[in-house]
């Protein structure tokens, strides 16, 4: 058995992501931690609507939030996911330069995403004096979306991390379940980002 | 490599095997060795709660170190004994059980231990440190949030790095059943203990971030000036009960359903009988895990929450009643009729019936929320989560050493100690635990230094007292036994116990590949039915030929110290700035070898197949 899992259109097998005992189990495993994830990110959703009104006479969410901003956060993250997608797709047909590409507008989209971010929670500091311990409402809203932002930060710093080290020797059998995997987490963030954009964001407005 | 070649490296060689490990009968040998660690350090701290109580306003212990000791006990005995001693067993015997050579993920194997290791570490520091946590097991707050000093950070930040490594240890057994088992190895062949460790697994995945959260929740109050329990600022206390107990009752169905496991083996073996209702035995088994998730405000019956939510969760407490009822019942039947032997694991196994059923029954009676308020914090409640956790767990810990001792040691226990141990043992829990109901009745509240004296209460406890001193005798003599059968005991071959499951055609201890060709399963108990129908060893299911394992690392030792070293930096940054130091220098340390898991590729290495054919079965 040869370590060298370098594939070649006849030797690519339909889901390089879990075509070794190795790749199976970061599938499998890798779905078992999400499992986790979401009850982790339940946890901090039902933290936060019971403290979401708790504003200690500080500002409010109607007050903070704009829907302009958030929309085109929105917009950012759902869009990266489907570029993730697009990669996928191309490792599935052994196109490594085109995954690279779409990777690429991945992290473009999610970086954007982030500074979107940095720039709403800057303002609401700066603008609104709304912090991480100016209420209870501010420390709820912290740890939520900051927690999301967190995990969304870390995916980019594993993204970049992955297209760097892989960018010279292509897709093998051994990295193909490095990227798969990649795009679960990231297809996860988006999903979580939805109910925080409804649970957060719309209901802070208009609930 | 044999075991008697690894007896001739020298100490650094085997320490150095050690730390730098992956594979999951080492990592066994190390959360039972660190496990017991912690279940004597916890040990001593109940003896000294104890001592404390065997008179009347005793001033054994100062009330302050009375806290520390009874927040350490149990948070010890949970996290750092009962769990990891568990998750030990489940290194040891799972993969076997299923034919598998390793775990799916060796190397988070490691990393799990390590992280268990290094927060158990970071908790008990505490006690050099201006004093360990002292709001209790479950730190509700605001005591924990307001307990002056650090001792309550250490608990924080402990339990967060031991909880990860716990975590990593579910996801790893969860991936490694589903994807691991050997031809043949249907999940309704699985053996119960399997199945145990597989439904455990997804109660640690599914609680344990409850916890993380509560943790964080916890340590963003008290170390960075958030407000999610300060009242103040319009935050909410009962938060954290939720959390905690949406992951605590999970917990104790984490520390039970891998015993209830154990014994299913046990009862099997030592009846020579296939385990009675097995499929029902399984369904029973997530059934449990199912309503544990259901049930958590039955803790918190007396905060208010109201008659229809305490009367829901206290149904649904109830209800777990029925599938623990299969369970006693299967294993009742499993001996009916059966060639019962009795020996040191069956003596708990047989022990921890009339128990457990004790304490499920004082279970019941808790359960009932009108009835709950007069229980409610006291000595009732402590003694009937004694009931389960050490006539349930413990005993089945006790069970399951004696039972797979031969197989991770090579060696089989001295039955005369062994019976020594579990009589005193067994005599000693029922003295300090069954009149501590009765304490509780009369009014004892759990958790106080001290009691008056002439109220009913002076007898009660110099008896709980004597009887926790039987159970350290016990075992002290279990401890001799584990040395005394290092050095003396006898050697076994691969099956002493006339066993019913894989693990048994393996050496004893079993080589570092376990099986040099996969068996074939063609049935439930998949040894006993070539023992009876077959060639008395189930068919390769392979050719014999190169075998794939995983290299060894010393990385996840390096992750789990940087958490360490960043936790002392996190606790400290309230005082001192260069508390920062620690805080990203260690986070450097962790995320750096993250990194550099993941740049270098690790392929793992072959023993070629001549190896194999050179080496005796």
């Amino acid at each position: 058995m040869s370590h060298d899992h370098t594939l070649n259109p006849e030797t690519m097998p339909n889901e390089p992501e879990k075509a070794t005992q190795e790749g199976q189990n970061k599938f499998i495993g890798f779905w078992f931690f999400l499992g986790g994830e979401t009850v982790l990110f339940a946890c901090l959703f039902g933290t936060y609507i019971a403290l979401n009104s708790s504003t200690a006479d500080g500002p409010t969410a109607n007050d903070l939030f704009g829907l302009e901003l958030v929309f085109i956060m929105t917009i950012l993250l759902l869009t990266s996911s489907l570029t993730s997608v697009y990669a996928m797709y191309h490792m599935k047909n052994n196109d490594f330069k085109k995954m690279q590409l779409w990777l690429g507008i991945t992290a473009v989209l999610g970086l954007s995403f982030l500074g979107c971010e940095i720039y709403e929670f800057t303002h609401y500091i700066t603008d609104y004096g709304f912090t991480f311990r100016s209420s209870a409402f501010g420390s709820a809203f912290y740890a939520l979306v900051g927690f999301h932002g967190g995990h969304v930060t870390f995916g980019m710093a594993w993204l970049i991390g992955l297209m760097i080290r892989n960018a010279k020797r292509g897709l093998n059998l051994y990295n193909a379940p490095k990227f798969y995997v990649f795009s679960l987490y990231w297809h996860f963030i988006d999903v979580i980002w939805v109910f925080i954009f409804t649970v957060v964001y719309l209901m802070g407005k208009v609930g | 490599m044999s075991t008697v070649a690894a007896q001739k490296r020298g100490f650094g060689a085997v320490l150095w095997d050690y730390l730098t490990t992956v594979d999951h009968k080492k990592i066994a040998h190390l959360y039972l060795f660190g496990g017991g660690f912690f279940f004597l350090l916890g040990g001593l701290e109940a003896m000294a709660i104890r001592i404390q109580l065997i008179q009347p306003e005793n001033d054994f212990v100062s009330a302050g170190f009375y806290n520390e000791l009874l927040t350490m006990h149990g948070t010890t005995m949970i996290f750092l004994a009962a769990m990891p001693i568990l998750l030990g067993l489940m290194n040891a015997v799972m993969p076997l059980q299923i034919g598998a050579r390793d775990v799916a993920f060796p190397f988070l194997n490691s990393l799990g231990l390590w992280l268990f290791m290094f927060g158990g570490l970071m908790l008990n520091v505490s006690w050099f440190l201006g004093g360990a946590p002292d709001a209790g097991w479950t730190a509700y707050v605001p005591l924990s949030t307001t307990s002056p000093g650090h001792g309550v950070d250490f608990y924080v930040i402990g339990l967060q790095i031991a909880g990860a490594g716990t975590l990593m240890g579910g996801i790893n057994f969860l991936a490694t059943i589903v994807t691991m088992r050997a031809p043949g190895m249907t999940y309704m062949r699985m053996p119960l203990f399997s199945w145990t460790t597989f439904i455990t697994s997804v109660l640690i995945l599914f609680a344990f971030p409850a916890l993380t959260i509560g943790l964080f929740l916890l340590m963003f109050d008290r170390m960075f000036g958030a407000a999610f329990f300060d009242v103040g600022l319009g935050g909410n206390a009962i938060i954290w009960q939720h959390l905690f107990w949406i992951f605590g009752h999970p917990e104790v169905y984490i520390l039970i359903l891998p015993v209830f496991g154990v014994f299913s083996e046990i009862f099997a073996t030592f009846s020579k009988k296939r385990l009675f209702g097995y499929t029902a035995m399984v369904f029973a088994t997530m059934l449990i895990a199912f309503l544990g998730f259901m049930v958590w405000a039955h803790h918190m019956f007396t905060v208010g929450l109201g008659p229809v939510a305490n009367s829901i969760f206290a149904i649904a407490t109830m209800a777990i009643a029925v599938p623990t009822g299969i369970k006693i019942f299967n294993w009742l039947a499993t001996m009916w009729g059966g060639q019962v032997t009795i020996n040191s694991a069956m003596l708990w196994a047989l022990g921890f019936i009339p128990t457990f059923t004790i304490g499920g029954m004082t279970g019941i009676m808790v359960a009932s929320v009108v009835a709950d308020y007069q229980y409610h914090d006291t000595y009732f409640v402590v003694a009937h989560f004694h009931y389960v956790i050490v006539g349930g767990t413990v005993f089945g810990i006790f069970a399951g050493l004696h039972y797979w001792w031969p197989k991770m040691f090579g060696r089989i226990l001295n039955e005369a100690m062994g019976k020594l141990t579990f009589w005193t043992f067994f005599i000693g829990f029922h003295l300090t635990f069954f009149i501590q109901h009765f304490l509780g009745l009369m009014g004892m509240p759990r958790r106080y230094w001290v009691f008056l004296e002439n109220q009913g209460l002076d007898l009660g406890n110099q008896i709980s007292t004597v009887g926790a001193f039987f159970m350290a005798f016990g075992v002290t003599v279990f401890l001799i036994n584990a040395v005394y059968t290092a050095v003396k005991g006898e050697k076994v071959a691969e099956d002493p116990w006339d066993g019913r499951t894989l693990e048994w055609i393996t050496a004893s201890p079993p080589p570092h590949y376990n099986f040099k060709q996969i068996p074939l399963i063609r049935g439930l108990d998949a040894l006993w039915v070539e023992k009876t129908e077959g060639k008395g060893r189930p068919t390769p299911a392979e050719p014999l030929g190169d075998i794939h394992m995983p290299n060894s690392s010393f990385l996840p030792f390096i992750m789990s110290l940087g958490l360490f070293i960043a936790g002392f930096g996190f606790i400290y940054q309230v005082d001192y700035d260069w508390a920062y130091i620690l805080l990203f220098g260690g986070m450097a340390v962790t995320l750096g070898s993250m990194l550099t898991r993941s740049l270098k590729d690790d392929h793992g290495y072959h023993i070629p197949k001549d190896e194999l054919e050179s080496e005796a079965d």
